[in-house]
């Protein structure tokens, strides 16, 4: 991707840019509606008034708080318990050899399909949400955080060395440093896919959260919640993706 | 076989037989997970009498067009894309931030567009596909070495022959690395829809024998399904492997 061109490209025009994809998006949108009709989809106004409206109802906002704790909570739990299962691969050689094919024929697998035994491990209700979305995205975490430690550059741990580092001033001055771009794209896989996760979990055996809010839309024919709740949902997951990138690239240059 | 494989051999044979012994026991109850090996039998039963026959055409079939068109369509787009750099620089945060969209939430959309059918699973498989297919054109075209380039030059290629003989093969991994993610993407984009909302298919099966507390059922299936994800994706590592051998020999 071209990533050097953004950085010389003056504002004013990537602003044009932006914009363009933008009107195109939106005509595309209409040109659908116009084939497909009020049946099947809303047009872009209409949509946006009525998720302006859906801003404004409460049930909306209980929905999306499930929604917001399930997904924070699945979040936390796979960022932290990828990077230290990261961390302990990535030093220790011999079990990183043997865990990376099996972590990335689990991540590669179909995971809804394990959704049931999730189900009856957990139960109905947000632990069952929680635990899917940390399979979601647990697993890039691993294996970005351990192919991280894995292509440190072994003169900085010499250099450490050299210096008579204490093993923390070499955690702190070198090991982190040298990691964290590498884990922060970890990171930035592992949020777009516990989204995911939670959202699969909702629209499967729930009765909370915007994933239900849409199946149930789709189920009772309510295209407007349906279409407004989606449109809500990828703005946040664009805008969100295309933030942690930005930081993503911006560490990667430092470095 | 090395030390690496033994061990990790050992630790999914004792991984499995933990698993039996737990359930065997009833540390684990059998409305919960059912032992690894009556999965197995279960499977086999099912398999060998032909219940599974009308649900694996529709997914196979399935999955076979949905990665046809992403191969395809995110091909020639990727090339039409990476030869049209205004194009591109309007498309690059789309393409960038792409799979942080939930396309799943697009199905009932698709459904209320082409039908229910097979159209609107394909249409996720497709859209799941593509994009990586795209990106890993994009990929493969941007790493041409230019002193290749330049060799088609001094030898005054056409157009076409300088794309057959030197680009083509140029981004050859890159390509391959495209095709498995894309058939990666396409399974995991059809089944997903199967399970969710679908009514035919593998997923819908597993969904559905979770419905009717079938267990036996939805963990044979489950188990296929692993195997299917394991044995394709190890044989498209070992093809890449086998590809990439060659080339460094060559």
């Amino acid at each position: 991707m071209s990533a050097g061109a953004g950085s010389v490209q003056p504002r004013f025009l990537r602003l044009a840019d932006a914009l363009l994809l933008l009107a195109a998006v939106v005509a595309i949108w209409q040109l659908v509606y116009a084939v497909a009709g009020e049946v099947a989809i809303t047009p872009p106004l209409a949509t946006l008034g009525f998720a302006a409206h859906l801003l404004g109802s409460p049930v909306f906002w209980r929905h999306l708080s499930a929604t917001a704790i399930a997904f924070g909570a699945s979040l936390a739990i796979a960022s932290a318990a990828g990077v230290a299962a990261g961390l302990a691969l990535g030093f220790h050689r011999f079990s990183g050899a043997v865990a990376e094919p099996i972590l990335t024929a689990l991540y590669s697998l179909p995971k809804v399909t394990l959704y049931p035994l999730v189900l009856l491990i957990f139960g109905l209700g947000i632990s069952a949400k929680i635990a899917f979305g940390v399979m979601h995205g647990v697993i890039p975490v691993i294996l970005f955080t351990m192919s991280a430690i894995k292509a440190i550059d072994p003169v900085h741990l010499k250099t450490a060395r050299a210096l008579n580092l204490t093993p923390v001033q070499t955690a702190c001055t070198i090991l982190a440093p040298a990691v964290a771009p590498e884990i922060f794209t970890g990171l930035r896989i592992g949020f777009s896919l516990t989204l995911l996760g939670v959202l699969i979990g909702e629209m499967f055996a729930s009765q909370r959260g915007l994933g239900f809010m849409i199946i149930n839309g789709i189920n009772t024919h309510d295209v407007h919640t349906m279409m407004a709740v989606i449109l809500l949902l990828t703005v946040f997951a664009l805008s969100a993706g295309a933030l942690l990138l930005a930081l993503d690239r911006r560490l990667h240059h430092r470095a | 076989m090395s030390a690496v494989a033994r061990t990790r051999l050992a630790i999914v044979a004792t991984f499995m037989a933990l698993l039996e012994l737990l359930t065997r026991t009833g540390a684990i109850s059998e409305l919960v997970i059912i032992p690894p090996s009556a999965m197995a039998t279960h499977l086999w039963t099912l398999l060998a009498t032909g219940q599974l026959n009308a649900a694996m055409a529709q997914t196979f079939a399935n999955i076979a067009i949905a990665f046809a068109l992403s191969v395809t369509v995110g091909f020639v787009s990727g090339a039409a894309i990476h030869a049209l750099p205004r194009l591109r620089r309007l498309l690059d945060p789309l393409l960038a931030s792409y799979y942080a969209i939930p396309f799943f939430v697009f199905y009932p959309l698709l459904i209320a567009l082409l039908g229910l059918n097979r159209w609107p699973l394909v249409a996720i498989g497709f859209v799941f596909g593509a994009a990586a297919m795209v990106i890993a054109t994009l990929n493969g075209l941007d790493r041409v070495p230019r002193v290749l380039r330049k060799v088609a030059k001094v030898h005054r290629m056409s157009r076409r022959e300088e794309v057959l003989r030197i680009v083509l093969p140029a981004a050859v991994p890159y390509l391959f690395t495209g095709l498995k993610l894309s058939l990666a993407y396409a399974f995991i984009g059809i089944l997903a829809g199967e399970f969710i909302l679908s009514g035919g298919g593998l997923g819908f099966s597993i969904a559905f024998s979770y419905d009717a507390f079938d267990n036996p059922t939805m963990y044979a299936l489950m188990l296929f399904v692993l195997a299917l994800a394991v044995a394709l994706n190890s044989s498209l590592d070992w093809w890449e492997q086998r590809l990439m051998r060659r080339r460094g020999r060559a």
